[in-house]
């Protein structure tokens, strides 16, 4: 099976501090991959490291390889803004656009590289959006509504919705369910097992049984290395390494 | 991976484990005594100790409960992984083994009270002998759980062989007993049925020693055929 992102001596930093070192692996194609580890162990700055996010942040860069499709995406030339498009992100606190409606939100990422999609162009968009993110039925009679006035859960569907539109490749997901009930959690793990078979998916997450329903592969990260990579039922029935293993039974620090 | 190495943060979680060890530590050797003193009953003809042992039962049973309880317990709470999640299937699947071991000296203490209304057939050898391989299997695969001793399980293993090899000796000198004089068939049908019980009984030590292969290593080596 191939790899639609690998990583390859990857440090990242914010200013002088080495926030995550040397990390080698690789993301599968239609496949979940989870990383996992204690807070402060660069699992968040990996995963902003795969689309060009970390450099966002003022003193804060990145070196070691990228690639998508076996291009680097660090490389001269290269538009971090198309890179995002390619490899869309989902966040931990869903944030709709608050002066936004619903089908506007949807329509963002669209509106916001240059494209206007004409009327139809765009309705059919938010259709096909809003449908992969399983929200449709729920918006549809009220689209023109804010997309603030949806529930938690709802608007973090509305946000891969919005991050779907542009037809990314790979959808990250920094912690995408931390504050939705278990019900709403639930809607999204189910969401990613569909989504997976059109889009390549890393998420991060704390919650080790999320990572354990939903991922193919599990990435476990501490202290800014990466400690184990492998099949998320070899990691969390029989990891090979001692911190894993402390980590996913609960016997760390 | 041995799962002593480290506290868990939760306490509580840690206890319940230990507990749990304790409980099935206390099964093993609850069992391995009602198997020695079954044979005991029946060595020494003594039908009211198999009595006893047969209403001793009920403590086993109720140990399979509880720790089948507790089992399921720690799963549904604590959603354990890596080696505490194969340390608590270890010990759902070890409960049963350990009951059925209850149950096969149970039949044991049975056949005794059947043999002991009738005369002797012959002095027991090969059944005392059987017995106390049975039980070293018993006991060390325990002792290989609770020290985690991958080396004890598999030597556990090795053993079942033995144990096969006296019921099929026993098997042939009864089957010679028969053909000589068809009254002996009803005692040595019994003496059968023992000897297979016994048997029955290092199958389980085997299982429980293959559990705990798969316990520490993580390795599933059930039901692999022997070179």
């Amino acid at each position: 099976m191939a790899d639609k992102m690998t990583v390859s001596h990857l440090n990242a930093y914010f200013g002088d501090h080495l926030a995550i070192k040397d990390i080698t692996l690789g993301i599968a194609e239609h496949k979940v991959t989870a990383i996992i580890g204690p807070s402060g162990c660069g699992k968040s700055t990996l995963v902003r490291c795969l689309n060009r996010m970390h450099e966002v942040i003022p003193g804060a860069r990145a070196e070691g390889e990228v690639t998508l499709d076996g291009a680097n995406i660090y490389g001269a030339g290269v538009d971090p803004v198309q890179v995002r498009r390619s490899i869309g992100m989902v966040f931990q606190k869903p944030a709709p656009f608050p002066t936004m409606s619903i089908e506007d939100n949807v329509a963002a990422g669209l509106t916001l590289n240059g494209v206007a999609p004409s009327r139809p162009e765009k309705a059919r968009i938010v259709e096909r959006s809003l449908r992969q993110a399983a929200l449709w039925d729920e918006v549809k009679d009220s689209l023109r509504q804010p997309g603030t006035s949806l529930s938690g859960g709802q608007q973090q569907r509305l946000c891969v919705a919005r991050a779907l539109a542009v037809e990314p490749e790979v959808l990250l997901m920094d912690e995408p369910c931390s504050a939705l009930d278990p019900i709403s959690t639930a809607r999204i793990e189910e969401l990613l097992l569909e989504l997976k078979a059109n889009y390549t998916i890393a998420i991060v997450t704390h919650n080790m049984q999320q990572a354990a329903r939903c991922s193919d592969f599990t990435a476990f990260m501490f202290q800014g290395t990466l400690i184990e990579f492998g099949d998320t039922n070899q990691i969390f029935t029989n990891p090979s390494r001692r911190e894993t293993e402390d980590y996913i039974t609960g016997r760390f620090g | 991976m041995d799962n002593s190495h480290a506290q868990h943060t939760n306490k509580q979680y840690e206890e319940e484990l230990r507990d749990l060890r304790a409980d099935l530590v206390k099964m093993g050797g609850l069992v391995e005594r009602q198997i020695a003193d079954a044979v005991d009953s029946l060595v020494n003809r003594d039908s009211n100790q198999a009595r006893e042992i047969i209403a001793r039962d009920v403590e086993v049973n109720r140990m399979d409960v509880q720790i089948d309880d507790h089992c399921i317990r720690l799963v549904a709470l604590h959603q354990p992984a890596a080696s505490d999640l194969r340390f608590i299937t270890t010990g759902l699947k070890i409960t049963t083994d350990l009951e059925r071991i209850g149950d096969n000296a149970v039949n044991i203490c049975e056949r005794a009270i059947e043999l002991n209304d009738e005369p002797i057939l012959k002095p027991y050898i090969d059944i005392p002998r059987m017995a106390q391989i049975a039980q070293e299997m018993l006991k060390a695969s325990i002792d290989a759980f609770v020290g985690g001793d991958v080396d004890l399980a598999q030597s556990v293993i090795e053993r079942d062989d033995e144990v096969d090899q006296l019921n099929y000796q026993i098997y042939r000198e009864l089957l010679s007993y028969m053909a000589e004089d068809p009254t002996s068939i009803g005692r040595a049908t019994r003496i059968l049925f023992i000897s297979k019980y016994l048997e029955r009984i290092a199958d389980h030590a085997t299982n429980i020693a293959e559990m705990v292969v798969y316990m520490v290593q993580g390795r599933n080596v059930r039901h692999q055929v022997k070179q």
